[in-house]
């Protein structure tokens, strides 16, 4: 594992009277792909909205960055906030602007720079995001599935953050999307340098992309570390993760990266 | 890895050769264009040099003074040296990239020093998703023209709003005759729960409203009439106008912001999570189980509200009566019994039936219209508002004119 870009200690996160993390425990590399996984209700999406400070857990520390959030000032988290992106489960594209809008936003908003330049860093992020380039000047409502999540990708993408946090980033997609969407984080992940942080629970994703990640269950982490690992730990809830008929179907087939 | 803050960054031109650089751009063009291209050794030589980080936050007016030099410059010879460059992002290169390629356009050679392998990595990416050069839209010429255009557009877009509309309120009639034909059919549990919703929650903000109008007409009545010294007629003033006019206006309103603008924003809603596609599938009409309660007990609660609206409304004048113009109580009810005749009360309480109607399609209709985004929810149900309102007052002028002439 390389340096360590985000590390998550003993946090402890409870909705009124229900514990959702019992003193976690986790740490994410620089330029690595990073799976939270975890049945539905395990609180990995609650994970990742503490790292990006949408929440605050009740005890614990999350240090991103060298910067530690429990204790963090308003121009260091502003600061902090430029060099993220995240994609949000249903994309959260702003439905009154157009794709191309949407992409130029944070430009527009945090630089000074030319409004043509602008343009052309939006055409250039749409291009790698493979969305055709029409596409730009379609509002949200008119996009397909796949075509809100890579324009989504593409304006967390359009500062060049050193962190990207997707949630669930294949959910809703076609097998043969998912696939190239995979591919395509892969491929920006060698390009740009990017860590990666994505919350998922398709096998297949965690099998071709993820480098490594943190199983969550029971309140807990109840594994970390690359696929061998993880799948070599006893606990029942990893067993039944990998051990279920689309797991066993898919570890015949190997990992295929 | 750390956020240290990043350096400014920089860019010099030096002229190695200033002799030819020295002249004026525009004399430079002139020779040029008198000599035709001159030989390399000829040409101006300039060596760019850049410095810092070139990355978002501290690129600020790198492009104007790149945009200053390279204007005038046409076929010289560049020495482009990035050595002194820190870290650079894709708004970095794009910008390097823009100027290369501009540099190149007016004929000049180009040489890049010092580039680091992370620099090449990042422009070779930035090269592949490079967009091409896409040429403008034929923008329309004239204002006019313009103008024209969005005129015809609108036009097409209204007449295709009415004609939906009016299939609208077909399908509407139609459900409502099978509902005739199978009474039972009809969702009293849900027209009762949107009696409730629309009428008795609506109770207190149409008495205050009402009252205040009492009020109005009270005072200014009174004013006027005590220059006549006509006091009394204060009551026929105030029990004509309230009962046939203003309640079922002043009703119809307030019910069209409140409970209209809910209709649409409900239906919407549901558009949008696709609830009706969900209620179609399971063979429940939407027009059925939705817009036929929500009408009818809209059509129901309307007089009702009107009928409160009216006593509220008449109370109100009566108390400002007795403080302004020391008519009592007792006093104002008998004249009361004689000015007012029944048939204003009731073509009052007949209007609301029709008021309600017009709100409640036209609240379903938009809701109905709401398309994917989550932004036309809130067009839509101000459209509905406003047509709603329009209509009732349009309506309400029809119904003058019409009573007038009958002679009621």
């Amino acid at each position: 594992m390389n340096a360590p870009v985000i590390t998550v200690t003993d946090v402890v996160t409870r909705f009124g009277r229900n514990l959702i993390h019992d003193r976690i425990s986790l740490t994410v590399g620089q330029a690595e792909i990073y799976g939270l996984l975890g049945g539905s209700g395990s609180g990995k999406s609650t994970l990742m909205k503490e790292m990006v400070m949408l929440l605050f857990p009740q005890e614990g520390e999350i240090t991103v960055l060298g910067h530690q959030l429990s204790t963090i000032s308003r121009t260091e988290a502003a600061l902090l906030r430029r060099q993220w992106g995240v994609l949000f489960q249903a994309g959260a594209l702003y439905s009154s602007l157009t794709v191309a809008e949407n992409i130029a936003v944070t430009l527009k908003e945090y630089t000074d720079l030319p409004h043509d330049l602008i343009q052309d860093i939006v055409r250039m992020k749409i291009n790698m995001v493979g969305l055709p380039a029409h596409a730009a000047d379609l509002y949200p409502a008119e996009l397909s599935g796949g075509m809100v999540k890579r324009a989504s990708l593409a304006r967390a993408l359009a500062m060049d953050p050193q962190l990207l946090f997707l949630d669930e980033p294949t959910s809703g997609l076609d097998p043969v999307g998912a696939e190239a969407f995979d591919q395509l984080i892969l491929k920006l992940r060698d390009l740009l340098g990017l860590t990666v942080i994505m919350v998922t629970h398709d096998l297949d994703s965690i099998w071709t992309v993820v480098d490594r990640f943190a199983v969550l269950g029971d309140k807990k982490v109840i594994a970390e570390g690359t696929l061998t690992e993880v799948r070599a730990n006893p606990h029942p809830i990893v067993r039944d993760f990998f051990g279920g008929e689309r797991g066993r179907i898919r570890s015949q087939n190997g990992k295929q990266s | 890895m750390d956020a240290s803050f990043p350096h400014k960054s920089q860019i010099t031109f030096i002229d190695i050769n200033p002799a030819q650089g020295a002249n004026g751009p525009a004399e430079e063009q002139a020779r040029l264009q008198t000599q035709g291209a001159p030989k390399i050794d000829e040409r101006r030589r300039v060596l760019i040099t850049s410095s810092g980080d070139w990355i978002l936050e501290s690129l600020s007016d790198m492009d104007r003074k790149l945009d200053e030099f390279v204007r005038h410059i046409r076929k010289a010879v560049i020495q482009w040296d990035v050595s002194a460059l820190g870290r650079i992002d894709s708004a970095g290169m794009m910008l390097f990239i823009r100027y290369y390629d501009r540099l190149q356009r007016q004929g000049c050679l180009l040489d890049i020093v010092g580039a680091s392998p992370s620099h090449e990595r990042m422009y070779q990416l930035l090269r592949q998703y490079m967009p091409e050069f896409v040429a403008a839209r034929p923008a329309l010429s004239s204002r006019l023209l313009r103008f024209f255009q969005r005129l015809g557009k609108m036009t097409a877009s209204s007449l295709a709003d009415f004609t939906a509309f009016l299939s609208f309120l077909g399908e509407n009639f139609i459900i409502f005759l099978l509902a005739l034909r199978h009474p039972l059919s009809i969702r009293y549990s849900a027209i009762v729960k949107n009696i409730e919703e629309a009428g008795v929650r609506a109770m207190p903000i149409i008495a205050l409203t009402s009252f205040l109008i009492g009020v109005v007409i009270a005072y200014q009545g009174a004013v006027q009439l005590q220059k006549f010294g006509a006091h009394i007629f204060i009551v026929d003033m105030i029990s004509i106008s309230v009962t046939r006019e203003l309640a079922p206006l002043i009703t119809a309103i307030v019910v069209a912001g409140r409970t209209g603008s809910s209709y649409t924003a409900q239906i919407g809603v549901m558009k949008i999570t696709e609830e009706i596609d969900a209620m179609r599938i399971m063979g429940f009409d939407p027009l059925h189980f939705l817009v036929q309660p929500r009408i009818l007990a809209l059509m129901i609660v309307m007089p009702l509200l009107i009928f409160f609206a009216d006593m509220i409304g008449i109370m109100a004048g009566m108390f400002i009566s007795n403080i302004h113009l020391n008519l009592s109580y007792g006093e104002f009810l008998r004249r009361l019994q004689v000015a007012l005749e029944v048939k204003h009360v009731w073509i009052g309480l007949f209007k609301g039936p029709f008021f309600a109607w017009l709100i409640a399609v036209v609240a379903c209709f938009r809701g109905f219209q709401v398309s994917k985004s989550t932004e036309s929810i809130g067009r839509y149900t101000t459209i509905s508002v406003v047509n709603a309102i329009f209509l009732v007052i349009a309506c309400d002028a029809l119904f003058s004119v019409l009573f007038t002439e009958l002679g009621i």
